[in-house]
């Protein structure tokens, strides 16, 4: 396995001088991997030391690139202070129950839309449709709505919103997982006198976890870094963490440890989940049109 | 347990049950005052008329009259172009180096996407800190390249705001190129590239007539999706500039909301909407043709 790839990267006419070749073609793609590694992680890096340091460290000229005595603490107590853990624990609370919600709305149409192909292919494209919409389209007539309803500014107007522009999402991704999902295992439960219901809850979900999961941590990390929808229906009483980090800089002053502690306790979370689902993480990205 | 009745009927009965909930959802959430701002778009509601009056598609033509519009239009078109070509350009190089077995592996690629998963507004204020003249440490380390001191206004000098919004969006979604594409070309047969290789195809004619036709289907729909994701572009640069130096950076949907959300010039904002949904259904249909004939493809 490991010469034939090799192989592949040296040009067949050098072969007699693999050895050097191959070292030398090592060298230039980890070169190119290091600077990569750079760019993409100096930024996480950079966040993190500003979230330890105290604000006369952050704001030095020239910068500081390691703070002399590392501590978060400070900068948390102030966050606590401005509301930033609150703000956190709002997104909690509309991330997790929109993402439920969607999971078992979603889950259901997909069942349909999976084995009896409910609709036709129009209404499933119709569903998925929804996701492309720029949200600002989307968003202003919802806040139109919402005026009306007087859902602006409350967690139920934010969770049902969040929920339901989670949908296309959740239906589409579970409609291809329930596929791969024999029907035939179904049959024979229903054969035995279980009623649809059950057959979804105890058949064909557990067989589906591992795609229910993937899609449910997706969904959970699509709903946690929206900030539009938030910046619109958010006033005094459901502020989450977006709509928060946007008042730590203002025109003429700017709370970056603050700013910071808050990103770097927001992101950890999602990236553990990451790393967790990589082999997820393509087919989640472009609704399942890569495997 | 509510479907119990129905499912005694027949194994089909029950499925419009089960979608039910979903779609009344899409109707009552979203569709419904979809429609309704297709009303509002035909009246002349604005802070100073809440009740307003048919005025036919005056608002429409406002829009497309309104230079605002057209230069918010062009910046997300440049944000397009730039970024995406960009990105798919340097995606596709960062697939080519870890494709094949590489020692380390296991622990590059993890670190290289997590980018596409941070929140893209916590990315913009992050970068905006970087950016920083006085207290960033970009400006710092030209200085220390430049050999004296740059001082460099980033985000207000019309001269550097654009790279620098170019840089953040690709930070932000080059690993999604590279993810994709990894996975494209991952699902190449390499008996392709090595019958290629033993005709004696040099590695750029194996790369121009035997790598890139293969993942092209998967690098369509990566494109097409970026395109779309490039279009709705706000979080980033509001967190960078928001639309400044006064609306040179501004993107059509942060023109949008100051027009819907800070000026409340509803009945214009609602024919704006309008207008870019049209937009964005085009590119939305050519996805959907891309990803329809994949899927054939793969079945």
């Amino acid at each position: 396995m490991t010469t034939r790839a090799v192989e592949s990267i040296a040009p067949a006419a050098t072969r007699p001088r693999r050895g050097r070749h191959k070292a030398r073609a090592y060298a230039w793609r980890y070169a190119l991997i290091a600077a990569a590694l750079i760019f993409f992680s100096f930024p996480a890096f950079w966040i993190t030391t500003i979230a330890f340091k105290s604000s006369s460290e952050y704001f030095r000229n020239p910068p500081v690139w390691i703070p002399a005595n590392p501590n978060i603490a400070q900068n948390l107590e102030k966050v606590i202070r401005t509301g930033g853990l609150t703000a956190i624990g709002n997104s909690l609370i509309v991330t997790v129950s929109a993402t439920a919600i969607a999971l078992v709305v979603g889950t259901l149409a997909a069942y349909s839309l999976a084995r009896f192909n409910t609709g036709g292919n129009n209404f499933a494209f119709w569903i998925l449709s929804q996701r492309f919409l720029p949200p600002v389209s989307v968003v202003f007539p919802v806040f139109l709505l919402f005026r009306v309803l007087r859902w602006v500014d409350t967690f139920h107007g934010l969770i049902i919103l969040y929920a339901t522009f989670s949908l296309p999402f959740v239906v589409w991704m579970m409609r291809s997982y329930i596929r791969e999902v024999p029907v035939e295992v179904e049959e024979s439960a229903q054969v035995d006198g279980a009623s649809r219901l059950r057959t979804i809850v105890s058949i064909t979900l557990p067989l589906a976890s591992p795609g229910l999961i993937a899609t449910g941590i997706f969904t959970f990390i699509f709903n946690w870094n929206e900030f539009l929808f938030a910046l619109v229906l958010s006033r005094t009483n459901v502020i989450t963490y977006p709509v928060k980090l946007t008042s730590y800089f203002g025109p003429e002053s700017a709370f970056w440890g603050e700013a910071a502690t808050v990103s770097l306790i927001a992101t950890l979370p999602v990236v553990i989940a990451t790393l967790l689902m990589q082999r997820y993480l393509a087919t989640g990205l472009t609704l399942g049109a890569v495997k | 347990m509510t479907l119990r009745p129905h499912a005694r009927k027949g194994r089909h009965s029950g499925k419009y049950a089960l979608v039910a909930p979903a779609t009344m959802m899409i109707l009552c959430i979203a569709l419904f005052p979809l429609l309704y701002s297709v009303v509002v778009s035909f009246q002349n509601i604005d802070v100073r008329t809440p009740v307003g009056t048919f005025v036919g598609l005056k608002n429409y033509f406002d829009v497309l009259r309104d230079a605002r519009f057209w230069n918010a239009l062009g910046n997300t078109a440049l944000i397009m172009t730039v970024c995406v070509t960009a990105e798919l350009v340097l995606g596709f190089i960062l697939a080519q180096t870890l494709i094949g077995p590489l020692p380390g592996k296991r622990f590059i690629t993890p670190l290289l996407i997590l980018p596409v998963v941070i929140a893209p507004l916590i990315v913009g204020y992050t970068w905006r800190m970087l950016w920083d003249t006085q207290y960033g440490p970009i400006s710092q380390v030209l200085g220390w390249i430049a050999g004296r001191p740059v001082e460099i206004v980033w985000l207000a000098n019309p001269a550097t705001v654009w790279p620098a919004i170019f840089i953040t969006e690709i930070w932000q979604w080059t690993p999604f190129m590279f993810l994709v594409l990894l996975a494209g070309l991952a699902a190449i047969n390499p008996e392709y590239r090595e019958a290629a290789e033993i005709d004696g195809a040099s590695s750029w004619q194996v790369l121009r007539f035997v790598t890139l036709p293969l993942v092209w289907p998967v690098m369509a729909v990566a494109i097409l999706f970026r395109a779309l994701d490039a279009f709705k572009v706000f979080d980033i640069v509001f967190a960078l500039t928001n639309g400044g130096p006064g609306t040179m950076t501004e993107t059509v949907s942060l023109y949008a909301y100051s027009v819907g959300f800070r000026n409340f010039r509803i009945s214009y904002m609602a024919a704006l909407t309008l207008i870019l949904i049209a937009i964005v259904s085009v590119a939305i249909t050519v996805l959907w043709r891309r990803m329809s004939a994949n899927q054939e493809r793969m079945a």
